[in-house]
């Protein structure tokens, strides 16, 4: 692991964090689900360059394609649940 | 004719997708894959329409890597434009809800362009209705509806025009 | 190749960074998803392409995976920014133009 990845690393657990803030603050659900997509693509990068450092089994890069398509369709699903009606 | 070009399309996405997937051409997998894929379509024959929209032509084919680079370096820029935002201490932003018009026709034309609108400097798709899109748009400037049309869509769908109908 | 990966990843996790400070500090919902989903878009494909300069042998998943993500990440946030709207969310006070609410209210 070079010291770029480390720094990259931190970088990403930073916007997660800052993410996370914005899911626990609100105010609308509008905000927390958005909160939530970004904290999806923001983990799918992570486990793709996990992948990476763990010693380049592909093994977790199948599972960020999963974890984005789920993601995806669960946050579109709840898009349209909470505008209600359609 | 337009069934069987939604067809093909869709064939192709999936197989090239199911390719990229399991990364080998062992009998196995290739037999696995046309399985799942036979019943991908037909299964989605009622919504084969979305490809229908697709150009095939030498021209078409052409003007797909000139659409891409344009993308990424408009994707790029609204990149660099939102940090200068979010980083300058006094925000500055300028907010509104615009609505614009398009020429495409078919859905899946609308569809790349919506998708390209939100990825470009300042701006987000909000909804679709007929040919008119609106809009939100970071940093609004005038009120004049042909100009922000003129700034916001022209540019993608030149290029676009050339690729779907 | 592994400088530029190394390039990548840094620039990507950057981005990624930037999209969490504009979920802050933005004022509304629209505007917040205006930084978020760029930001992440950018970022994500950036870690993903470099990772996949580190280790070659996932390129063509990580292909896909940033295909995926460049056709989905503005649909998801479209849909989510409709629905808000639709919903009743009003825009930041600072905002200075609604087309959409005139056209609503004529209707």
């Amino acid at each position: 692991m070079t010291p770029i990845i480390i720094v990259s690393l931190v970088l990403i657990g930073l916007s997660a964090l800052l993410t996370v803030i914005r899911l626990l603050a609100g105010p609308t659900p509008f905000d927390r689900l958005m909160a939530s997509d970004t904290l999806t693509v923001i983990a799918t990068a992570f486990l793709v360059l996990f992948s990476v450092i763990s010693g380049g089994t592909d093994l977790y890069i199948d599972v960020a394609i999963v974890y984005a398509v789920i993601g995806f369709i669960g946050v579109v699903t709840i898009a349209r649940f909470l505008k209600g009606g359609k | 004719m337009r069934k069987w070009k939604g067809t093909f399309a869709l064939l192709f996405l999936l197989a090239v997708s199911w390719l990229l997937i399991v990364s080998s051409v062992a009998f196995v997998e290739l037999i696995a894959g046309a399985v799942a894929i036979v019943v991908i379509v037909l299964l989605t024959h009622r919504s084969r329409d979305l490809f229908g929209g697709l150009r095939l032509s030498l021209k078409a084919l052409l003007f797909t890597p000139i659409y891409l680079m344009v993308f990424l370096w408009q994707l790029i820029r609204s990149n660099l434009d939102i940090a200068r935002r979010v980083l300058s201490p006094s925000l500055p932003i300028n907010p509104g809800i615009v609505k614009v018009q398009t020429q495409l026709q078919s859905s899946l034309g609308k569809l790349i362009l919506a998708n390209s609108i939100t990825l470009t400097p300042g701006t987000l798709t909000l909804d679709v209705e007929g040919s008119s899109l609106y809009v939100h748009w970071v940093d609004v400037k005038g009120t004049d509806a042909d100009a922000a049309t003129q700034s916001i869509v022209a540019g993608f769908e030149r290029t676009l025009m050339e690729v779907v109908e | 190749m592994v400088i530029l990966g190394n390039i990548l990843i840094f620039i990507g996790s950057l981005f990624l960074a930037l999209g969490g400070l504009g979920l802050i500090r933005m004022p509304d919902v629209y505007n917040r998803l205006q930084a978020g989903t760029k930001a992440t878009t950018l970022g994500a494909m950036g870690v993903i392409l470099g990772s996949a300069f580190l280790a070659p042998e996932m390129l063509t998943k990580a292909v896909l995976l940033i295909v995926f993500i460049a056709m989905a990440n503005p649909v998801s946030s479209s849909t989510i920014g409709r629905s808000a709207y639709k919903g009743g969310v009003p825009l930041a006070s600072r905002s200075v133009r609604d087309d959409w609410e005139k056209e609503e209210a004529a209707e």
